[in-house]
């Protein structure tokens, strides 16, 4: 086989200093959403005027796992569902580093629930954006924790009969200070809210709903991605401040968007170095 | 009323053969995953614990689809520790339990395997390997998790693992792997890669009485004279299953026969002897090789898994040319055969070892020759397989190469000159 | 380059073995502490924790030790040395990690204070159990670096070289303590700053367009940078070419995983350090690391006065195996005997690397206390006497 080529395009578009262009074209499907879902972030890195040299991206594994890839930033590619721990570690050891993980909801809630709830508790200053297209795409189109009741997946084939995870819910009960849910329809609102979840301190999560057209729509007979986006469009309903008790989503019913949690809390850094200023100056026991 | 305490008629230790309802027998087209997903279902498996993981998850998605007719569960469990926990829990209820996992999900499961192995619970770990350290190439075959399966938990204990290479073999051989878990009431890891697992051939599932499955050993006398960790003369303590009365204690703290963790101040290390020693007093009863043309054999070479049918090959070739070469494949690869290598050492002039990965089984086999033969490593990174043409040229070197060599000599194959000797260029 | 002042209490304490440690990586110059609380290495914490507001370091305990590995590996990249404490079971769980730490090429290190027994085993009894584990335990080629103390004030020296090692080949280096070891108090020398010496990192010094985060230098180890620096890197764990992108072929993983592997083969020289006592005319040469050696080094006394002509090899670098040096002796006496805390690790590695050439005698040693030298005597004894060279590991008993 012989060796990779990268074809340089003429014209430069003006978002090509935020993506890795040596790298495109990327690997996701025709008709996913994780496109868009990176569209919003690099026009809202621009929006939040943030120095792009202290942004530091992580992902985790699976399709929403390789955007770290193709993000011209400080990026990382780690294991599954550590991503948050990863970022932890980051964030502590250079606190002035903005750090923002951005992965699935496989990677995130399933094999990362454990770190998403204590990484909330904690509420260390970093931005989750936690791409939810229902399934495990990239290993072939597993049942995730988000998968709703009765739909298909290959090791649901006769259909889910496990109650999904609502991610609002579980950010909002665990400490979260900023909590936002849309679609992949809702572009420019979805680039709005990871604009103000940039910019304010703590632990942020906004997830996005993504159509995934190889598996997730296919297996269950929703169409192809456009037809995803037409029913996004027909069924989601924005009601901001809504508790988040109420954001379950069904297999094809309503889905809530908006901003559900903006408040403000001690982040982890802010209480740590509280601590170790009155700590300081004591002797030590030896 | 238990049937245990009515000393149900199979607890004898009888053979026992493949109930009708969990044999598919035919002749078909599938892949090794599938095949294995079939062999689990033929030994009487009724629980498999998994998370997706390429390029194992056609096994988990095939016993998803075929479970429930067999009164079998699948369930995906939220990663690989929980999978590989809910194995142990299923087998402690009473069900031959199994996962299955590629190196990432492996490296997370080796706290539960060691615990596992220190209650000696009988499950099977399918391992389809893949390509290189940590998530390395996901789609593509490798070979490099041969040592972790035998070290990977912390402690001493020991495993049975088995290399099957072929589907046909992923059927035949995960049924055995229950058996000799069952048997030995130990973690049987079956070692597969992701090219027998994505291979597709012909796979027979024979009728259901020319299986043969070994029921699990349950304990048949009385209550209150149980001792769960008490050995038979095999050295394997008989089971029992939670819900039946025996009001069981275990726990992954050193523990005596009663189970009960031991004392500090008691504390010898006596008791987790037995763990080893049942697989090791037992390995003549466990070894499966396969040896062709070894008698008068001037080089042997010794493979398992994938490598051993690219070697099939490349030994012709060389045999063609004069050499006499004999091959010995690895089956079950720990218990490693020592005694068998020892002795081939004696008369060969050097082992040759194709494997994909740089250097694993061929430091047990340079163990066991104590500098009788050379020792002839054939390494490949992962993310593809040897060609027959490297392990043919190996042979050759390693047939006219005079002088004992002491150490590992590593073999340069034409892929390690292409990308360091000859400027090889991933990108442009 | 020269230690911190900061960090380091020069002068002569009676400190345990996990107090030692600690202050060998505040000597070392590591700032960061990533931990899960588990016998018998929460002294370790709990002393990094009171130490951490004196010298500016950080401190975390996470909800997991795979967090806490998968933390220590994030803060490494933000310029800090870290280090992490577990024992058995959280070990075990770390070992995904390792593999990520040994494709990233991140330097840190990994305390494992060993403890008895597999699985939850008991927890406040030593062992050396994970030996092997240290080498193989996680999935895939690699290679790591494994130092094994004796003592408290080894405890502090070899953590320095641990940090040292880690830096020179960025790779994640395992200090196998063990709970004996750990929570014993001995007198630790700490020399003062400028006597210490420190590995710094080997920073990328070059343009910022023409950085390519995996190109090797000379010894296969490539430069590192900082998170926050403007270099815009990319790490990940598939198999990656020299810019740090995913490639999915064989050419690619040849090209990715072998130099990790060989950069510490090929440098196995300059890495295996063993400590050698009386080994010029022995003809019994005990190989021991750890806690064990103690016994090993009292056992050799009195062997030497009872007219045997014993001598001992205590390795401080289990891995890279000392090899060539066990081979070389191997050729010049009757016996090796090992003992070792569990039922078998590295004296595998001791048959393999002596080619048939001498004899291998196993003692574990679990039951016995560190300070009995009887029964290795008595082995010694009867090891003397074989005449013939046994193929295979011979366990004799007392």
């Amino acid at each position: 086989m012989g060796p990779l080529k990268t074809i340089e395009s003429k014209e430069v578009h003006p978002m090509d200093n935020l993506l890795r262009m040596d790298r495109i074209p990327h690997i996701w499907c025709p008709g996913c959403g994780i496109g868009l879902a990176v569209n919003a972030f690099a026009t809202a890195l621009e929006k939040a005027k943030i120095d792009l040299d202290n942004v530091c991206i992580v992902s985790g594994i699976g399709c929403t796992g390789r955007v770290a890839g193709y993000v011209k930033l400080d990026s990382f590619h780690t294991t599954h569902g550590r991503a948050i721990a990863f970022a932890t570690g980051i964030k502590l050891g250079n606190p002035k580093l903005k750090v923002v993980v951005f992965s699935g909801d496989g990677d995130l809630i399933s094999i990362g629930g454990n770190h998403f709830i204590h990484a909330a508790r904690r509420n260390i200053d970093m931005l989750v954006i936690c791409v939810n297209n229902f399934i495990y795409a990239m290993t072939g189109g597993q049942v995730a924790p988000t998968t709703p009741l009765t739909a298909y997946a290959t090791t649901s084939p006769y259909g889910c009969v496990e109650p999904p995870f609502n991610i609002p819910y579980i950010a909002d009960s665990s400490g979260a200070v900023y909590v936002a849910r849309w679609t992949a329809l809702h572009i420019r609102r979805l680039t709005n809210s990871i604009t103000e979840a940039l910019n304010k301190s703590g632990f942020s999560v906004v997830e996005v709903i993504s159509p995934c057209a190889v598996y997730y729509s296919r297996i269950n007979r929703l169409g192809d991605g456009l037809d995803m986006m037409k029913f996004y469009h027909d069924n989601s309903e924005i009601r901001h401040w809504e508790d988040t008790k109420n954001l379950d989503i069904g297999f094809q019913t309503k889905i809530i968007v908006g901003k559900f949690v903006d408040r403000q809390r001690p982040t982890y850094n802010e209480s740590y170095n509280k601590w170790l200023s009155e700590i300081k100056g004591t002797k030590d026991e030896g | 009323m238990s049937p245990i305490i009515n000393g149900f008629p199979r607890l004898r230790g009888l053979k026992m053969k493949a109930d009708p309802r969990d044999v598919n027998t035919g002749v078909y087209y599938i892949d090794g995953d599938v095949a294995a997903g079939q062999g689990a279902l033929a030994a009487g498996c009724k629980f498999i614990g998994g998370y997706p993981i390429t390029p194992s998850t056609e096994a988990a998605e095939a016993f998803a689809r075929v479970a429930p007719l067999a009164g079998a569960m699948f369930i995906q469990m939220e990663d690989e520790l929980a999978s590989i926990a809910s194995v142990v829990g299923a087998s402690w209820a009473g069900v031959k339990s199994m996962t299955i996992t590629s190196g990432p999900g492996y490296s997370l499961m080796m706290e539960t395997i060691g615990f596992g192995a220190m209650l000696e619970t009988p499950f099977v770990l399918l391992n389809i390997q893949r390509g290189g350290p940590s998530t390395g190439v996901p789609t593509r075959t490798g070979q490099a998790d041969m040592m972790q399966s035998r070290w990977g938990s912390h402690g001493d204990y020991e495993i049975i693992a088995i290399s099957p290479d072929s589907p046909q073999e992923m059927f035949d051989y995960t049924i055995k792997a229950f058996n000799l878990a069952e048997r030995y009431r130990c973690p049987v890891m079956i070692m597969s890669d992701e090219c027998v697992g994505h291979m597709t051939e012909r796979v027979v599932i024979p009728p259901p009485d020319e299986i043969e499955v070994e029921p699990r050993r349950f304990y048949d006398g009385q209550i209150n004279e149980y001792l769960p960790f008490k050995p038979d003369e095999n050295l394997v303590p008989r089971m029992v299953k939670a819900g039946d009365g025996y009001k069981l204690y275990i726990t992954g703290l050193i523990h005596d026969e009663r189970g009960y963790p031991v004392k500090n101040e008691e504390y010898k290390s006596i008791y987790t002897k037995r763990l080893v020693d049942k697989i090791r007093l037992n390995k003549d009863k466990i070894i499966e090789i396969k040896e062709e043309e070894t008698d008068d054999a001037e080089i042997v070479v010794v493979s398992y898994g994938i490598s051993s049918r690219v070697a099939v090959r490349g030994i012709e070739k060389a045999r063609e040319k004069g050499i006499k070469v004999g091959s010995l494949r690895l089956v079950t690869v720990w218990p490693f055969p020592d005694k068998k290598i020892a002795e081939l050492s004696k008369t060969v002039k050097a082992f040759v070892i194709p494997e994909i990965n740089y250097g694993q089984i061929a430091f047990e086999v340079e163990r066991c020759s104590y500098g009788e033969a050379n020792i002839v490593l054939i390494p490949h990174g992962g993310a593809g397989v040897h060609t027959p043409d490297d392990i043919f040229h190996a042979i050759e070197y390693a047939a006219k190469e005079k002088k004992r060599i002491e150490g590992i000599i590593e073999y340069k194959t034409k892929l390690e000159k292409l990308i360091f000797e000859e400027g090889f260029k991933l990108y442009e | 380059m020269k230690a911190d002042p900061k960090g380091i209490l020069a002068g002569t304490y009676d400190l345990s073995g996990s107090e030692a440690c600690v202050e060998g990586a505040l000597a070392a110059g590591c700032r960061f502490f990533s931990g899960y609380p588990i016998q018998p290495a929460i002294e370790i914490m709990q002393r990094f924790l009171a130490r951490a507001p004196q010298v500016d370091a950080t401190f975390v305990q996470m909800e997991d030790e795979i967090s806490s590995l998968a933390a220590l590996l994030g803060a490494v990249w933000t310029g800090k040395k870290g280090v992490t404490a577990t024992s058995g079971p959280g070990f075990s769980l770390m070992m995904e990690h390792i593999g990520l730490g040994v494709m990233h090429e991140t330097p840190c290190v990994i305390i494992d204070v060993q403890r008895a027994g597999p699985s939850t085993g008991i927890p406040n009894r030593p062992g050396q159990g994970d030996m092997m584990q240290a080498r193989w335990g996680s999935h895939g080629d690699y290679e790591i670096i494994a130092l094994s103390p004796s003592s408290p004030q080894e405890m502090f020296d070899f953590t320095i070289k641990a940090f040292n090692f880690s830096e020179r080949y960025r790779v994640p280096v395992v200090l196998m303590s063990d709970e004996y070891v750990a929570h014993l108090r001995e007198k630790v020398i700490i020399p003062p700053a400028s006597e210490i010496k420190i590995e710094p990192r080997r920073y990328y010094k070059g343009p910022k367009d023409k950085y390519l985060p995996f190109k090797r230098d000379k010894d296969l180890v490539p430069p590192m940078v900082d998170i926050g620096d403007g270099y815009k890197f990319h790490v990940t764990g598939l198999t990656h070419d020299d810019r740090g992108y995913p490639v999915m072929n064989e050419e690619c993983q040849e090209f990715n995983v072998h130099p990790i592997v060989r950069k510490i083969r090929r440098s196995a020289d300059k890495i295996v350090e063993v400590q050698e006592a009386e080994t010029d005319d022995a003809e019994i040469v005990i190989v021991s690391y750890g806690v064990i050696s103690r016994v090993a080094l009292k056992t050799l006394e009195k062997a030497r006065e009872s007219g045997i002509k014993v001598g001992s090899l205590k390795l401080i670098t289990v891995w890279p195996f000392a090899e060539k040096r066990v081979a070389e002796l191997a050729k010049k006496v009757k016996a090796f005997v090992v003992p070792e805390m569990n039922y078998g690790q590295i004296v595998f590695e001791v048959e393999r690397c002596s080619y048939g050439n001498a004899n291998v005698v196993f003692i574990p040693y679990g039951e016995k206390e560190v300070d009995n030298t009887d029964d290795l005597l008595s082995v010694i004894k009867q090891a003397i006497k074989e005449k013939k060279v046994i193929k295979g590991i011979t366990e004799l008993h007392k």
